[in-house]
């Protein structure tokens, strides 16, 4: 079947071309030098006024970048990155921290007015209809504001920059840094660790619901710079969290390097949400440019009957690299993972999801939709894997493909290993299958197989995607209701 | 950074380099052969044995598997050939189709002349430089496997089959048997060429003796004209201790209809590979599998079928049971080139976990680059309904045997793809037959 008319519009609506985030703002920068060796990574730490252990951590991290290989097992195809000609780290000049949004470079906050993230706490009470979101706004290499934290504050919640993190809450931050993502983890991971530069840090202690959203909005501005973001999030005890990503750049003809480190942690019975809206430069029609996103994303259900969610909604870069997973170690715990992923132009998507079973009990749910169009590569790749131990452990995987156009390329590369005989996975692609008895219930009032499909999964969906701020909803809404009219597996 | 590593040759593969060296001069076949084979192996020198670092072998680390490499059997003699052949006698069970049989990998005996059937040794072919032996490797898209390259490089003993219209509903049966006083390797290839509009069924035995280490890397390729019809059976019951890596390379025509059964039970670890690239439009294709494994045996089965071209049907369906300490692999890659539209493939992979300890590993694969096309694929595991069993036991059968009944009901599903009744009895027999091994 070929896709409906309407999904070729929608999909359409949000090609490369019509990028509305790719304006610049000209602004003197403070960079490091170019290149990068471990007077760089001493440079970032200096410039972070970090202690001597985390300049440490970042060195040793350098040294064993430097003996590793840079992985070629994805399905994506680009020149090879000379990672001595970025620059590793830029600030707007004259940047003090941002201890009051009035310190703040104008220039900046047009910025983000423009891009519609609204960084003056009572601009975000009025207007949107949602409850209170909280925004920590990264600028290259820095943090210029972290919104509501004063509020937070009083129900013990600590939301800010991660190099604020590392002088104010040391002990949080060496007990949990580098926990899930070891620092020689892969390739880009390691590359991190050395260089990031700031990103969020979210505690919530035992018991508390975080009473509003948390969100970070990642703005890459200056030319021929890397991003290295590293964001932490613990979630103690009983506790709740609902975290969103979002990201633009500059539509520019280079490529930058985007290479992120995120850290979810779930203590017993906490529940971490975490959303993201990737909307990267993806480059021009013919490939001119964009983002190269090599990302490093990995929550730990680390206590009993834990919850990490992870959704995310993919459409810029020009070259995605990402796989966010869940470490299922606690009793009883679960994961999630919901992904919409569309490729136009010559993005190259490989992104998925690794779902593995340590503890007894565990269940994971695996719904991942990607779309490709113009002549784009989009692959689904995944693992689900289950321990010796991990009896009773339950994996739903489904993951639908649709081509628009014969110009582009829709891969599924699923693996599925199960140690354990009581554990049961099952991975389906095929839309005839989501569950007989809502389908059933769907057709008996009269709907067609394929809108009881549609309305079942974009249901689901619907339902994870509404849980995003104001600002996302634009890109998201028109995700939502595409059809899944000609799905192939 | 990123220095070159030169690779460590393991024991295998230092002595496979040196036999090829001392071997390459007195190999069958004209220069061209002999080019084909440098080439061939040029490139299994070039990865060596396959790793877990190649996608392909991500669950199946030959190099760690396969230390030694030894040498090949001689061939058997008259006497043994006969013991050989008589300890095999019942295996299968007598099937009312003529055989090639082999011993130790070498072609001991041809049937009788069929009519429409031209059969030839591979070293008289070679030698002879017979027509044939062009289409020997044809398949583009195994070209770069390295096991098939190493079969290729040392490629003497087999036989080259041409089933012509003429020969009407034609039967053939490979019979591999394998038993020595040492162990040993082999390396037999079977080039099946049916031409457009013929027919033929072809059944592919290995078996081999107990508790002997032998090594084999088989290849069996198939050719099949517009308009054909081949119906594929094969039986893995190699001995205990075997290591079976075995190829099957299939190219099709306009309208064929192809169906492929593999049955494993037997081999310490084997390797099965199927290639099928899809040459004319219009074909069927009917792959399935089933496996049964306990102790601490490890089977793999990768699949990597290429629609290339349009208007293709193709269904897989494998199953796999585990028993005890057992590991299982299925890799499958469903290709679907640009214009390939109207591409129908669907991939099944279900696993039946019987014991605690029992392993398995799926990867359903999809690649696809046309937009009118339906793929879907799907893959299980788990382990008995408990439900099922306590209905089943309520009604008085003994646990065991209630499972025994649900496993040979999982296992049923892909042995329809089985045509011929008397071949599907044989497999069903060893389907019996290991669970009742089971106790």
């Amino acid at each position: 079947m070929a896709a409906v008319q309407e999904t070729v519009d929608r999909v359409k609506a949000i090609d490369v071309d019509q990028y509305k985030y790719g304006f610049e703002t000209v602004l003197e920068t403070e960079k490091a030098p170019k290149g990068l060796s471990e007077d760089t990574v001493r440079y970032i730490s200096a410039r972070k006024n970090e202690p001597e252990w985390m300049t440490q951590w970042r060195l040793d991290a350098f040294r064993r970048w430097q003996t590793m290989v840079e992985p070629t097992w994805a399905r994506v195809d680009y020149p090879k990155i000379d990672y001595q000609d970025a620059y590793y780290y830029s600030e707007p000049k004259n940047f003090s921290g941002p201890d009051s949004l009035d310190d703040v470079d104008p220039e900046i906050l047009k910025t983000y007015e423009k891009l519609g993230i609204p960084l003056r706490e009572q601009e975000l009470l009025a207007g949107v209809k949602t409850s209170k979101v909280a925004v920590d706004a990264v600028f290259d290499s820095v943090s210029v504001a972290t919104t509501f934290k004063e509020e937070l504050k009083k129900v013990g919640v600590i939301f800010c920059p991660i190099s604020e993190a590392i002088r104010e809450h040391p002990e949080l931050v060496k007990k949990y840094l580098g926990s899930v993502v070891p620092v020689s983890d892969n390739f880009f991971a390691t590359l991190n660790s050395a260089v990031f530069t700031d990103g969020s840090f979210v505690y919530i202690p035992e018991g508390v619901r975080c009473p509003m959203e948390l969100s970070t909005y990642f703005r890459i501005n200056e030319r021929n710079t890397g991003q290295f973001e590293r964001t932490l999030i613990i979630a103690d005890k009983g506790s709740y969290v609902s975290y969103l990503e979002g990201c633009t750049a500059p539509q520019r003809d280079e490529h930058q390097l985007h290479a992120a480190v995120v850290e979810l942690v779930a203590l017993e019975d906490a529940e971490i949400k975490y959303s993201t809206v990737q909307n990267w430069f993806p480059g021009d029609a013919e490939g001119k440019g964009g983002i190269y996103n090599f990302v490093t994303k990995r929550g730990d259900c680390r206590g009993d009957r834990s919850k990490i969610s992870w959704t995310q909604v993919e459409t810029g870069s020009a070259i995605t690299w990402k796989y966010p997973s869940c470490i299922l170690r606690g009793d009883g715990s679960n994961g999630e993972f919901y992904s919409i992923a569309i490729s136009n132009g010559r993005q190259q998507v490989d992104s998925g999801t690794k779902m593995i079973h340590l503890g007894k009990n565990t269940t994971s749910r695996i719904i991942s939709k990607g779309i490709a169009a113009g002549r784009s590569d989009n692959t689904y790749r995944g693992q689900v894997s289950a321990h010796r131990k991990a009896s009773n452990a339950r994996n739903f995987t489904n993951c639908d493909s649709l081509l628009i156009g014969d110009q582009c390329g829709a891969h599924t590369v699923p693996y599925i290993e199960s140690k354990n005989a009581s554990a049961v996975f099952e991975h389906e692609a095929t839309t005839s299958k989501i569950s007989d008895d809502q389908m059933f219930y769907c057709m008996q009032r009269g709907l067609s197989d394929e809108e009881a499909v549609a309305l079942i999964v974009n249901g689901f969906v619907k339902d994870v995607l509404q849980h995003l701020p104001m600002e996302f909803a634009v890109e998201a809404q028109k995700l939502i209701s595409i059809s899944l009219e000609g799905s192939v597996g | 950074m990123g220095a070159d590593v030169k690779p460590l040759r393991t024991a295998a593969e230092t002595a496979l380099i040196a036999r090829f060296q001392a071997a390459a001069n007195s190999l069958p076949g004209d220069s061209a052969t002999g080019r084909r084979r440098t080439e061939a192996f040029d490139r299994f020198e070039k990865t060596g044995l396959p790793t877990r670092r190649i996608e392909e072998f991500h669950y199946t680390d030959l190099r760690a598997l396969l230390r030694d490499a030894p040498e090949p059997a001689a061939r058997p003699d008259a006497a043994a050939v006969a013991t050989v052949l008589a300890r095999n006698a019942a295996f299968p069970a007598p099937l009312a189709i003529p055989s090639l049989d082999f011993v130790n990998g070498y072609l001991v005996s041809q049937p009788p002349a069929i009519a429409g059937v031209e059969i030839v040794a591979l070293d008289a072919a070679l030698a002879a430089g017979d027509a044939l032996t062009s289409r020997l490797g044809a398949l583009e898209l195994a070209q770069d496997n390295p096991m098939l390259a190493l079969n290729t490089a040392f490629m003497a003993e087999g036989a080259i089959v041409r089933v012509s219209k003429d020969a009407g509903d034609a039967g053939l049966q490979l019979r591999f048997a394998n038993a020595a006083d040492a162990p040993f390797s082999s390396a037999p290839r079977v080039l099946v060429v049916v031409d457009d509009g013929a027919s033929l069924d072809l059944v592919e035995t290995h078996a081999g003796a107990n508790g002997l280490a032998y090594q084999v890397n088989a290849v069996v390729e198939i050719i099949a004209g517009d308009g054909a019809r081949v119906n594929h059976t094969r039986i893995n019951a190699e001995g205990d201790a075997a290591q079976a890596v075995s190829t099957l390379s299939v190219s099709l025509g306009a309208d064929v209809r192809f169906s492929s059964f593999g049955l494993t039970t037997g081999s310490a670890m084997s390797r099965h590979q199927i290639f099928l690239g899809c040459a004319g439009e219009g074909a069927d294709i009917t792959i399935g599998g089933a496996t049964m494994l306990r102790g601490r045996q490890f089977a793999d089965t990768t699949l990597t079928l290429d629609h290339a071209v349009p208007n293709c049907n193709s269904r897989e369906l494998f199953k796999t049971v585990l028993d005890d300490e057992s590991t299982g692999v299925f890799q499958g890659k469903i290709i679907v080139r640009q214009h390939a539209q109207k591409t129908d493939g669907r991939m099944m992979s279900a696993a039946l976990l019987l014991a605690e300890n029992a392993t398995m590993n799926n990867k359903p694969e999809l690649e696809i680059f046309a937009d009118d096309v339906q793929c879907a694929h799907g893959a299980t595991c788990g382990q008995l309904d408990d439900d099922l069993l306590f209905y089943l036991m309520a009604r008085g059968l003994p646990r065991k045997q209630a499972e025994a009944l649900m496993v040979e009901a999982f296992l049923g599903e892909p042995l329809e793809f089985v045509a011929r009744e008397d071949v599907r009895d044989n497999l069903v027999a060893l389907v019996e037959g290991w669970l009742a091994a089971r106790g």
